[in-house]
């Protein structure tokens, strides 16, 4: 555990969490997601929880934004709400 | 009105969740519970699979060992949630049209029979030119890497869902850089639905297989004297590499496939 890094990955994570959120184009609110999966895939890196990591390198960074892009090209763009 | 009561619910839970974590051992407590190995008089579980996981199944890698030899009923229901979730997608979005129907997409279909081609029938092949180089080069990286994880979960971290992941990555790429119909002529339809089945069956019947030597159900060091080797513990290493391929196999094709049936509203035709 590194005291700064910590801090400044979990500054990251909760506003990337509250930006895709907040985000009414969902396609902005699907490259934010990425970015949350991966700052939290950083995080369980730095704990030591590798195989956690890599599960979520790959499906929370990788394949989840491109199914949800794939869904927001066939659907709408614009958040409703 | 709704946000005021929301944003109350929210602000109270988190207090109380905060409040709760207060309770919780300090991260790398060597004092607490699971570290100090002794939890309510006998030997805390987390200190027994350290010692333990390498003399029982040969495995290094702890993670692996727990997920899929302890812990494996686990690890088998949560494959067959993946399957679920892949037919539920099927069943909700595919569309599957009549034989006269087919006909007028009869032409479409020829082209999509598998050349890894960089042009499309619909003009935009020039632009896909660095798209699809790049694809070229990445594909067979991702497909060689995504067999590396499965086959070193043993030692290493990973295994059969994110090396599953990456497999089914390398189709999806294929699919946005050449079409989808280039994906689906290496990996056609009925394919990759016979393979998500194949993986939970496999790892289903690996667990089966021991119950045919009176032992538990996944319990592979029952298959030591199938797979002829020396002790129990290296057949639970090879039943451990057997379940991982199972799950390998249905994590890859339920990926690839609901990128096919959102990306095309189930049509698995024309693609993003």
């Amino acid at each position: 555990m590194i005291l700064p890094l910590d801090i400044i990955l979990l500054i990251f994570l909760v506003i990337a969490a509250v930006l895709a959120l907040k985000l009414r184009d969902l396609l902005s609110a699907t490259m934010v997601f990425s970015i949350y999966g991966f700052l939290i895939c950083l995080i369980w890196a730095e704990m030591g929880a590798v195989d956690v990591a890599f599960t979520e390198a790959t499906v929370g960074a990788g394949i989840s934004g491109a199914l949800m892009i794939a869904t927001i090209f066939k659907t709408a763009r614009k958040s409703s709400d | 009105m709704q946000k005021l009561f929301a944003t109350i619910a929210v602000i109270i839970t988190g207090a109380i969740l905060l409040n709760a974590v207060e309770d919780f051992p300090r991260f790398g407590d060597p004092h607490s519970p699971p570290n100090s190995g002794v939890s309510g008089g006998s030997v805390s579980s987390s200190v027994h699979y350290l010692q333990n996981t390498y003399l029982d199944t040969r495995v290094p890698n702890v993670v692996t060992a727990v997920l899929a030899d302890y812990r494996g009923y686990d690890t088998l229901f949560e494959t067959a949630v993946i399957l679920t979730a892949g037919i539920a997608v099927f069943a909700i979005l595919r569309v599957v049209r009549r034989e006269d129907e087919e006909e007028s997409a009869g032409s479409e279909e020829k082209a999509c029979s598998g050349e890894f081609s960089t042009s499309d029938s619909d003009g935009e092949g020039r632009h896909r030119v660095v798209v699809g180089t790049t694809c070229r080069v990445v594909v067979p990286l991702a497909q060689l890497f995504g067999f590396y994880i499965i086959a070193h979960g043993h030692p290493s971290p990973g295994g059969g869902f994110q090396g599953g992941v990456v497999l089914g990555t390398s189709f999806i790429l294929i699919a946005l850089a050449a079409g989808l119909g280039s994906a689906l002529g290496r990996l056609r339809e009925d394919m990759y639905l016979r393979l998500a089945c194949l993986g939970v069956f496999i790892y289903a019947g690996i667990g089966l297989l021991s119950l045919f030597f009176r032992r538990n159900f996944l319990d592979y060091g029952a298959l030591s004297g199938l797979l002829q080797t020396g002790g129990e513990e290296m057949a639970r290493s090879h039943g451990i590499f057997g379940v991982e391929l199972g799950v390998a196999m249905t994590v890859t094709t339920v990926m690839f496939a609901l990128f096919a049936n959102l990306s095309t509203r189930g049509e698995l035709k024309g693609g993003l």
